[in-house]
């Protein structure tokens, strides 16, 4: 079922050949893809279909459960990242995560966006502070919080603390950005604010965003990946995914006809 | 369309607004036979007949189109829904401007009948065009309610056969003018209702184009027969 062209962009992030196993359950079956950079790519299907797996592939999220694996190739710009030998943590500050559930450290605004920018940068403060003010306005968050940015993470509202996990995620300046399902808590205008910084972001960005709105990934990404069952059944531009996709399956999808 | 969506509730939307088209189709279907029938006959009565229908078809556009609205609103339908959904916008429209050339005949009937001179005119001769025309226009909507390609490829070819007998009739037109000056006003209401026959062709054939939209996936408005094909194939 892979017969899937290319897009025409480089690709930032190749995947050749990538099975994935929870113990003996075979959770990706051979997925051949190219996400392209500085682009966003949405991956759509339903529920156990492995979008959210072969999301956290891309910077080996899984490595924490010792019964999971991958076999085949990761590709980042060329280099294989499910064989190197680079500390997890450096992999991670290239490609950045933001979940489902808005994840505030329990410390100030400030700190939970300086973090990461600590751990992989020493910046004075002057610097320091710059760089947290450049990923809260990135992040369309600024404006909301300059004046409280002692105040605990927590004390935000569920959009507000989404993008500020988005702030922290982008602080450390990374390549690529994982999105998985990063609307689904949130009311719509909170959505509208995140899908309005994911286009903001391709321009420096590689985005991947799992999600389980058709609509949103229809909206906001540039290429539509369709998985099932493990499968990537088909993958192309967005705008053709949406109104002719070449497969019958795809259609079925996101048209409403699956069950 | 044969597969169901989860929503059983967009089906019952989808197959209503279909039949709806369905029903405008038929509608302008019969005001055309009533109109042709008015022609052969030169029947005031009839003609009048046809232009009575016209509100009622104006108001099944306008329905129409209120219902495309709300589905498309509530529905945000993707692909082939989506392709359905601007096909029937687009047929709708077609089919209200085939009710429009039907008045418009009927119109010119009523003139040529007022002129006095109708039976000296070949209006009998444009009975073959007119049962091309509406017979295309049939089978186009039959196409349409069954969404088959090879039926809307067929019409594609025929609407040419329209076009040649207006050509022919045009050049009989011509002699008749230039053989008898008192012709020239009542021929000229010959011409434009040739016209309006003529017209009916292309919008049936407008109706097959949006057929292979739907099934398809491909605009093949504005290309040559040969790349319609091979999208067909």
């Amino acid at each position: 079922m892979n017969a899937i062209s290319a897009p025409p962009e480089r690709a930032k992030i190749a995947v050749k050949n990538l099975d994935f196993y929870y113990g003996k359950f075979h959770a990706l079956k051979t997925i051949n893809l190219e996400i392209p950079e500085k682009k966003v790519t949405a991956f759509i299907g339903p529920s156990g279909c492995g979008k959210s797996t072969l999301l956290r592939v891309f910077n080996r999220m899984f490595e924490l459960y010792p019964e999971q694996r991958a076999e085949g190739e990761v590709l980042l710009d060329g280099h294989d990242l499910l064989h190197s030998k680079e500390d997890v943590a450096l992999l991670r500050a290239k490609v950045g995560m933001v979940f489902q559930k808005p994840t505030p450290f329990p410390m100030s605004i400030f700190d939970n966006v300086a973090f990461g920018v600590k751990l992989f940068e020493s910046l004075n403060s002057a610097d320091l502070d710059e760089r947290v003010e450049w990923a809260l306005r990135k992040a369309a968050l600024w404006g909301e919080v300059r004046d409280k940015l002692d105040q605990s993470g927590s004390s935000l509202s569920g959009g507000q603390q989404q993008r500020l996990c988005i702030a922290r995620g982008i602080a450390i300046k990374p390549e690529v950005l994982l999105l998985d399902e990063p609307c689904s808590a949130l009311d719509p205008i909170s959505t509208a604010k995140i899908e309005e910084l994911i286009t903001e972001l391709k321009n420096d960005y590689t985005v991947v965003i799992v999600t389980h709105n058709m609509q949103q990934a229809a909206r906001c990404s540039d290429y539509t990946a369709y998985m099932y069952l493990g499968d990537l059944v088909e993958f192309g531009a967005t705008e053709q995914i949406f109104f002719k996709p070449n497969r019958k399956e795809t259609e079925d999808y996101i048209t409403g006809r699956f069950g | 369309m044969p597969d169901k969506h989860l929503s059983t509730q967009f089906d019952t939307e989808l197959t209503a607004v279909s039949s709806r088209v369905m029903e405008l189709g038929g509608l302008v279907e019969s005001q055309i036979r009533q109109a042709i029938y008015a022609l052969s006959k030169f029947s005031v009565e009839v003609a009048n007949q046809v232009t009575a229908a016209e509100a009622r078809v104006n108001a099944m556009e306008m329905e129409i189109d209120r219902e495309l609205s709300s589905i498309i609103a509530r529905r945000q339908p993707t692909a082939r829904d989506l392709r359905l959904l601007i096909a029937i916008s687009k047929t709708t429209a077609n089919l209200e401007r085939v009710g429009d050339e039907a008045e418009k005949i009927a119109r010119m009937v009523r003139s040529i009948i007022g002129s006095g001179a109708p039976r000296s005119l070949p209006s009998l001769e444009l009975r073959v065009a007119s049962d091309l025309a509406s017979g295309l226009l049939h089978k186009a909507l039959d196409a349409f309610a069954r969404l088959d390609v090879q039926a809307a490829l067929s019409i594609l070819k025929e609407d040419d056969l329209i076009d040649q007998e207006f050509d022919g009739f045009v050049r009989k037109l011509i002699t008749y003018m230039m053989e008898d000056p008192r012709m020239i006003s009542p021929s000229l209401d010959l011409l434009f209702l040739a016209k309006s026959i003529e017209r009916i062709g292309d919008h049936s054939k407008n109706i097959a184009e949006f057929i292979i939209y739907v099934v398809k996936g491909a605009d093949v408005r504005h290309t040559s027969m040969e790349q319609i094909e091979s999208v067909v194939k």
